[in-house]
């Protein structure tokens, strides 16, 4: 292989600057390429490490999954009258981590925000792997997922169509789109880079794969022209599904009548608290990755700064939604929501309710102070807070309003099984045995947009001696 | 798989071979290949069962190791083994018989030894549910929870199968073999070594058989003995009157009714008549605005006393002291009133004789069996008084043969066995090893037997402790009779042909007086041709037919009051904070004979809602005295016993009394009297004497910190306010006392749509839908986007009437008999997944120490605007054009959105594979009309849908409309006072629709606009205005 060694990473202290101004093409391409390259024995061990706990949580997933489906849904916490719980629960949440690939990816290519080039990759993986976690649930939380099937619209010799004013069969439509798009615009992004790799990789066989998987691309003006009409395509495609996805999952409670999920605001509060926690997740993984894989030259803390301030925005929209919740719920007046309100905040489950104020209200305003922004240990833990909170956001929503609802008579508790919680860390596994493969197998930065971002730098600091339109430059820079 | 070539010339010869015409589907059926056969097995596959089988973790990974293992090797194979099935059609078809089409057979089930009528429902040849009889008096067509149950008991699969001896398996023949050596020895004395143990016997052809048997041995001492016994009952008589009388009462003529610690809807021979009787004169309706009064003194909150006008909370043992202030004021001769009564106590007697003295003979006090005898002699006494003798309250002879005390009875009998003089003891029935006094020590007198027989349908604690075991025929498998509360005597005949070759009573006897072999049918058929002579036929036939022996009720007769009675007097009353124990039988398994029925385990006890378990009743107070929760566990020390037991706070419970249900803590007879061979509840029994059998003072309870789980249905403390606040807001049930509701009859309509005087005047505005929001020329005020579908034809509704809903769970256990419902054990109940379609929800109102109590049946209300349906993605539950809302498990996947969205959470989910596919007997029991759900769908009330399709096929056949009362589900059908009625809402003189037209008809949550077709009929109370404690 050639120049195998690794690159030592040069930081600065100037935390302004999207690229470091050390970086040039070579060492971009050789930074990204090497994690890929490096032979299969020469696996760093920490890789294999993650590697080994997330495929062992991956079996324990396909081991849960077994059971489930031998035994039934009785394995988990779920009851009647709370008939939904940690399946829900988890399937929105892993949902919403989705929605922050596909903003990064869609609406940021849109407005042209050039910090996205050193993210997008990896959160568009990231979304895949989410959304396939999330999609887990609604089809085992069925009480019998081989009939799953029945939900999509066939010909079918029981002459049934699915009943369309569902908001679950709103959701097979909203997700699978949301899928789809994301994958092809995955794959559409990576076909350059893996053209990069078919020509950097001596292996024959993996320059046999690559080179598959790259479509005979070979870099000439036409492709390139396709290529970004085609993602401009994709982008304007996704851009709609950013919105739509969580509205419509945010409809499954809206719809129904069920005393705090009966609110008209949840679809923008829904796919705010999606970006929110979309971030949170980009940041959660980003952040050890640029560390290990010493990518501090095209990870910067400027984009650690940038989402941190997506974070607050979004989080700020969140804490309006449950301000807003709890105003329709006193002014309406109605026995049932005001009573939901008063039992959120003082009933058997207001330790819920008081976390979730605190990791998605409270945590978020440092998030004011620009030091903390740009401190990545900082921004770990407010993204870890924020996680849980989004996680205790579902909760709150889906347990509390089941548990107490109309009639007293059959008001009820709600306590994850042991099967509950397997399953849940199952699904990490296979987030995270898909992250790790990624990580190991594809480029997790976009290597053409950030060389072309990089010229676009150059290019600005030959005019003018600073770069116009993403960030100031040092003076002392040279090359 | 490759295809196998098909010979055509097979094919053809095939062809020819047969004669006639022979319908063939393709080449590949004709060729009879396996490619054929493999997909017929595909399409219909037996085997598919095995995906339903309830998995376990341990056989989910046996099964896995074993698939890991085989997946090389049967990966192409689909059909592993196919089992060889035979379908052996009838032959002769048995007379009168249709396949597919239901029998009824009229019979009669002993309950406490009186006669319970019943109609009973069979299906080829194997009962499936029982009914009461209309014709019989003691049942009217009602139910109670253990008439529903004993048909589970009878397919019990852990019911002794066999004979046996010292444990051993053995036969009829060893058996009588070693009878009759025995009563060879015994026939020199004349049978003075020989004793006879039975339950209460009213069986006449068994009387008969039990005379004849004391004749070839005169010396033979025959003991009865219930552990529910109605010994004071008898005794109070014999105080009373001289002599022992059995008493009838008339409920239907009172204005004013008084029970001293009566749960006279529940443990009377006649409660369900009495039920019944009870709530027609608790009908408030538009062209009768009035009701009777009624006034409860009670220790523990019964049934019957929910529907308390006046309910005062008093240890039992205080309940003498109200009854001679009662007789003395009512002017009974040679009485004193009690002295110290509290001001409470007070202000009820005086309302209480208020009441009695303007009623004018249409009143009744009554007295519980708990009571000692001398207040038995003063309710006589106060009756006598009120001149309800012979209008509401009727005297005849007793029912039972050889009436007497009970307990000394079986006092004697221990004394004889422990000295030795007993060499025989045949006990018919009931299982005294568990249920005898525990001072009596039984089962070590038992041992003493030098043979001891046990005749009964398990293998139970007394069964172990005797020599020989003879496996009993349940009611069901045989030929019997039995007399009901008021003599009536009915036929007791075979729904099925013994399932484990068992005997009956009658063969027994005749083996015991050495007669040939004759049937039971020949013994009972005997009995009573000797009696009826010429008339024998025509009784017999109609004794079969409509279930009752005609003109075999007992007369009323004339009967004085001694004067003495009253001269006796009851124990010293205790000091103030005195503990009193009182021993009740369970509310579900009664005295441990329903221990092994899962129904009845799973039935949720009334006001507790307590599920598989029994706890001890304390009152709030005296819970938050020792500061106990509900499930803490305490030690009752009694009488130098003790027995710890896991504590409920019950509102309404008397300060001084802490109640016990008998019937648990029986030992491993069978996988639901202790699943996993863990033994449940505590056995109450250990601490009943004899000289005490009801209650007692001198307990002490000590908190012991440990906790048990109790398991209830309602899934939080009994005592929370927040439920009954909320409940209260939320207007769920809809109150007013008889005064209001005759102020303003449209009390229970929504405030903003209240009817109008002349609204509620004409019978029109409410009759013909089922929104409770008028529809006289007003627009409906709420909005929908569903549309208001027009329902021509049939349109089913159903209104349940709060004011006589008395809370007994018949309906419950009904239910569950007729729709095939599974039982779910303990530990899901625990996690809230109960399967009973239909619940009684219970409100408390007032004050924790004597709350008010609503009860209030929740069922699918089959709204018209249904939540549940908009949200299903696979539309597995819809609309019918009748009204109904449709559960189509076939369809069902399972997401459970249904349910949350259905403001009643009436519906039921199958988490796991509840249904048991695997025990042969429990699928005889099953109603082949409805689906047996598998895991993973859900299900919920559905009207009894298919008596609505049986009732529609009878009348398309005769061309005719459904009749009002052609169809009663199967709720309604066990209701004892009639609270619960269906039909057709569109036909205006339906029974529904009149009751939908009452000013007190309304819906719940119909805020939500789900127009539900299942509306209530407000409650209304009675209370004299002279207590002042209405509100």
């Amino acid at each position: 292989m050639q120049e195998s060694q690794s690159v030592e990473p040069v930081t600065s202290s100037n935390t302004d600057l999207l690229l470091e101004p050390t970086t040039n093409y070579t060492r971009i391409t050789q930074q990204v390429a090497d994690i890929i390259l490096t032979p299969l024995l020469k696996t760093p061990r920490g890789w294999l490490f993650g590697f080994l706990i997330s495929a062992t949580a991956l079996l324990l997933f396909l081991y849960t999954l077994g059971y489930l489906v031998a035994a039934g849904v009785g394995l988990w916490g779920v009851n009647i009258p709370v008939a939904w719980g940690m399946d829900i629960l988890n399937f929105v949440w892993w949902i919403g981590i989705g929605h922050a690939g596909t903003l990064i990816s869609a609406i940021l290519l849109l407005f042209r925000q050039e910090w996205r080039t050193s993210i997008n990759r990896f959160a568009e993986a990231m979304t895949i792997f989410a959304v396939i976690c999330a999609g887990m649930y609604p089809i085992f939380h069925l009480g019998r997922p081989w009939l799953a099937y029945w939900v999509l619209p066939y010909p079918n010799t029981m002459g049934m169509w699915p009943q369309f004013r569902s908001p679950l069969e709103w959701d097979v439509f909203a997700i699978s789109t949301y899928f789809t798009v994301s994958l092809l615009f995955w794959l559409t992004g990576l076909i350059p880079d893996f053209a990069t790799l078919r020509d950097r990789t001596d292996n024959r066989v993996l320059k046999y794969i690559y080179g598959t998987v790259a479509l005979g691309w070979r870099g000439s003006a036409i492709h390139w022209h396709r290529y970004e009409l085609a993602s401009l395509l994709l982008a304007g495609l996704s851009t709609p599904l950013v919105v739509s996805v969580h509205s419509i999952v945010s409809l499954d409670f809206a719809v129904a009548q069920v005393p705090g999920w009966n609110v008209t605001i949840f679809p923008p509060y829904f796919v705010a608290g999606a970006i929110f926690a979309g971030f949170a997740m980009v940041l959660l993984l980003m952040i050890p990755l640029r560390s290990y894989y010493n990518l501090q030259e095209l990870i910067t803390p400027k984009h650690v700064d940038v989402m941190g301030k997506v974070l607050l925005a979004t989080g700020m929209v969140v804490a309006y939604g449950y301000f807003t919740e709890a105003l329709f719920a006193w002014y309406s007046g109605g026995e049932f929501e005001r009573f939901l309100l008063i039992d959120r905040a003082t009933g058997g489950y207001a330790w819920a309710y008081w976390s979730l104020i605190f990791c998605n209200v409270l945590t978020p305003q440092a998030l004011w102070i620009p030091r903390i922004r740009r401190s990545l240990p900082a921004m770990l833990v407010i993204s870890l807070i924020v996680s849980v909170g989004m996680w205790l956001e579902r909760f709150v929503i889906i347990v509390i309003s089941l548990h107490r609802d109309f009639l007293p008579s059959s008001w009820g508790w709600y306590t994850p099984s042991f099967w509950d919680w397997m399953f849940y860390i199952g699904t990490f596994g296979i987030f995270f045995t898909g992250m790790f493969l990624f990580i190991r197998a594809m480029p997790s930065i976009a290597i053409f947009e950030v060389r072309s971002l990089f010229y676009k730098y150059r290019e600005n600091r030959g005019n003018s001696g600073e770069v116009q339109g993403f960030a100031p430059i040092t003076k002392d820079v040279t090359q | 798989m490759s295809k196998e070539i098909i010979k055509l010339q097979d094919v053809r010869a095939r062809l020819a071979g047969d004669r006639g015409k022979r319908q063939w589907r393709s080449i590949e059926e004709l060729a009879e290949t396996a490619e054929f056969d493999e997909l017929v097995r595909r399409e219909f596959p037996s085997q598919a069962g095995e995906l339903r089988d309830p998995v376990t973790r341990r056989s989910f990974l046996k099964m896995m190791g074993a698939s890991l293992a085989l997946a090389g090797l049967t990966g192409c194979e689909y059909n592993v083994a196919q089992p060889q099935e035979k379908i052996v059609p009838y032959v002769r078809l048995p007379e009168g018989l249709i396949p597919g089409k239901p029998l009824f057979f009229a019979t009669a089930m002993p309950f406490q030894g009186y006669g319970l009528g019943l109609v009973v429902e069979q299906h080829e040849g194997r009962p499936t549910k029982i009914e009461g009889n209309p014709d019989h008096p003691a049942t009217m067509g009602a139910s109670n929870v253990w008439m529903q149950a004993s048909i589970l008991t009878m397919y019990d699969p852990d019911r002794s199968k066999s004979i046996s001896y010292n444990k051993q398996e053995s036969t009829w023949e060893n058996f009588t073999g070693a009878l009759t050596q025995s009563l060879n020895q015994l026939r020199g004395n004349g049978g003075a070594g020989m004793r006879l143990l039975t339950e209460t016997i009213t069986s006449p052809t068994l009387i008969a058989q039990i005379q004849q048997l004391q004749q070839a041995f005169p010396q033979m001492q025959w003991v009865q003995y219930d552990p529910i016994s109605r010994d004071n009952v008898r005794a109070g008589a014999q105080l009373a009157f001289g002599n022992i009388v059995n008493t009838i009462y008339d409920f239907s003529q009172a204005r004013t009714i008084v029970s001293l610690d009566s749960d006279f809807m529940v443990t009377e021979p006649g409660h369900l008549r009495y039920a019944r009787q009870f709530a027609q004169t608790r009908l408030v309706r538009k062209s009768n605005p009035a009701m009777s009064r009624f006034y409860v003194a009670e220790s523990t909150p019964t049934i019957t006393s929910t529907q308390a006008d006046h309910r005062l909370p008093v240890s039992s043992s205080r309940i003498d002291a109200l009854a001679r202030a009662i007789a003395a004021q009512v002017g009974v001769g040679g009485v004193t009133a009690g002295e110290g009564l509290s001001d409470a106590e007070n202000r009820w007697v005086t309302a209480v004789v208020q009441d009695l003295k303007a009623s004018g003979g249409a009143s009744i006090v009554i007295t519980g069996e708990q009571q000692p005898p001398v207040v038995h002699a003063l309710v006589h006494a106060i009756n006598q008084q009120l001149g309800n003798v012979g209008k509401t309250v009727q005297y005849t002879n007793p029912i039972e043969a050889n009436p007497g005390i009970q307990f000394d009875g079986l006092r004697q009998l221990v004394t004889d066995m422990n000295s030795g003089a007993v060499q025989l003891l045949l006990m018919l029935e009931g299982n005294p090893v568990y249920n005898a006094p525990a001072d009596l020590n039984f089962t070590a007198a038992l041992k003493k037997v030098p043979l001891s027989i046990h005749y009964g349908l398990f293998n139970d604690e007394t069964s172990a402790n005797s020599t020989w075991h003879v496996n009993a025929s349940h009611y069901l498998e045989m030929w019997s009779d039995v007399r009901a509360f008021d003599g009536t005597a009915s036929v007791i005949q075979p729904l099925i042909a013994p399932l484990y070759g068992s005997r009956s009573p009658h063969e027994l006897l005749d083996a015991l007086l050495g007669q040939p072999p004759r049937s039971g049918y020949d013994v009972v058929r005997g009995y009573w041709q000797g009696q009826l002579g010429t008339t024998f036929e025509q009784a017999w036939e109609s004794a079969l037919r409509n279930g009752v022996l005609p003109n075999t009720a007992q007369q009323p007769q004339q009967v004085s009051l001694q004067g003495n009675f009253a001269a006796q007097q009851a124990a010293a009353p205790a000091a103030n904070d005195a503990l009193e124990i009182a021993f009740r039988p369970d509310p579900s398994v009664w005295d441990g004979s329903y221990a092994n029925n899962g129904w009845m385990q799973e039935l949720p006890n009334p006001f507790t809602k307590l599920t598989w378990d029994n706890a001890a009743y304390v009152s709030p107070k005296r819970a938050q005295d020792l500061s106990l929760q509900e499930g803490d566990v305490v030690t009752l020390n009694y009488k130098g016993q003790s027995i710890e037991a896991p504590v409920i706070p019950l509102p309404g419970q008397a300060d001084n009394t802490v109640t016990v249900h008998l019937g648990y803590g029986r030992q491993n007879i069978g996988v639901i009297s202790a699943p996993d061979g863990v033994q449940i509840g505590f056995n109450a029994y250990q601490f009943r004497t004899s000289d005490a059998p009801w209650f007692n003072t001198g307990l002490q309870v000590q908190k012991t910190g440990r906790r048990h789980d109790l398991v209830t249905t309602r899934n939080n403390y009994v005592i929370d306010q927040q439920v009954y606040s909320a409940a209260e807001r939320r207007e769920i049930v809809r109150v007013a006392t008889l005064d209001e509701y005759q102020k303003n009859p449209t009390f229970a309509q929504p405030e903003p749509h209240r009817l109008t005087e002349e609204q509620v005047e004409s019978t029109e505005h409410n009759t013909n839908m089922v929104d409770p929001v008028p529809q006289g020329g007003k627009e409906s005020p709420y909005v929908s986007l569903l549309p208001n579908y027009p329902y021509p034809g049939y349109a089913w509704g159903m209104t349940i009437d709060l004011n006589t809903c008395i809370g007994c769970n018949a309906c419950v256990t009904a239910c569950q008999a007729e729709n095939n419902i599974p039982v779910v054990g303990k530990q899901q109940v625990a996690l809230g997944r109960e399967m009973f379609w239909i619940r009684i929800d219970q409100y408390y109102h007032g004050d924790l120490e004597n709350p008010k109590v609503y009860n209030q049946p929740m069922l699918c209300q089959h709204c018209e605007h249904a939540p549940c349906e908009l949200v299903c993605p696979v539309a597995a539950t819809v609309h019918d054009a009748e009204g109904l809302n449709a559960m189509v498990y076939n369809r069902c996947v399972g997401t459970k959105y249904c349910s949350n969205n259905c403001p009643y959470k009436v519906r039921r989910f199958n988490f796991l594979q509840y249904q048991d596919e695997a025990t042969q007997s429990l699928k005889l029991q099953r109603n082949p009309n409805v689906t047996v759900r598998s895991r993973g769908v859900m299900e919920k009330c559905t009207y009894c849908v298919q008596r609505i399709a049986a009732a529609r096929q009878d009348a398309e056949r005769l061309g005719q409309e459904i009749q009002d009362g052609g169809i009663i589900t199967a709720c309604q059908q066990a209701c004892p006072t009639n609270a619960i009625v269906f039909g057709n809402i569109n036909d205006k003189g339906s029974q529904v629709a009149q009751l939908k037209a009452e000013p007190t008809n309304y819906g719940v949550l119909t805020e939500l606009n789900t127009q539900p077709r299942t509306t209530y009929l407000a409650r209304v109370w009675n209370p004299n205005p002279a207590v002042g404690e209405t509100e």
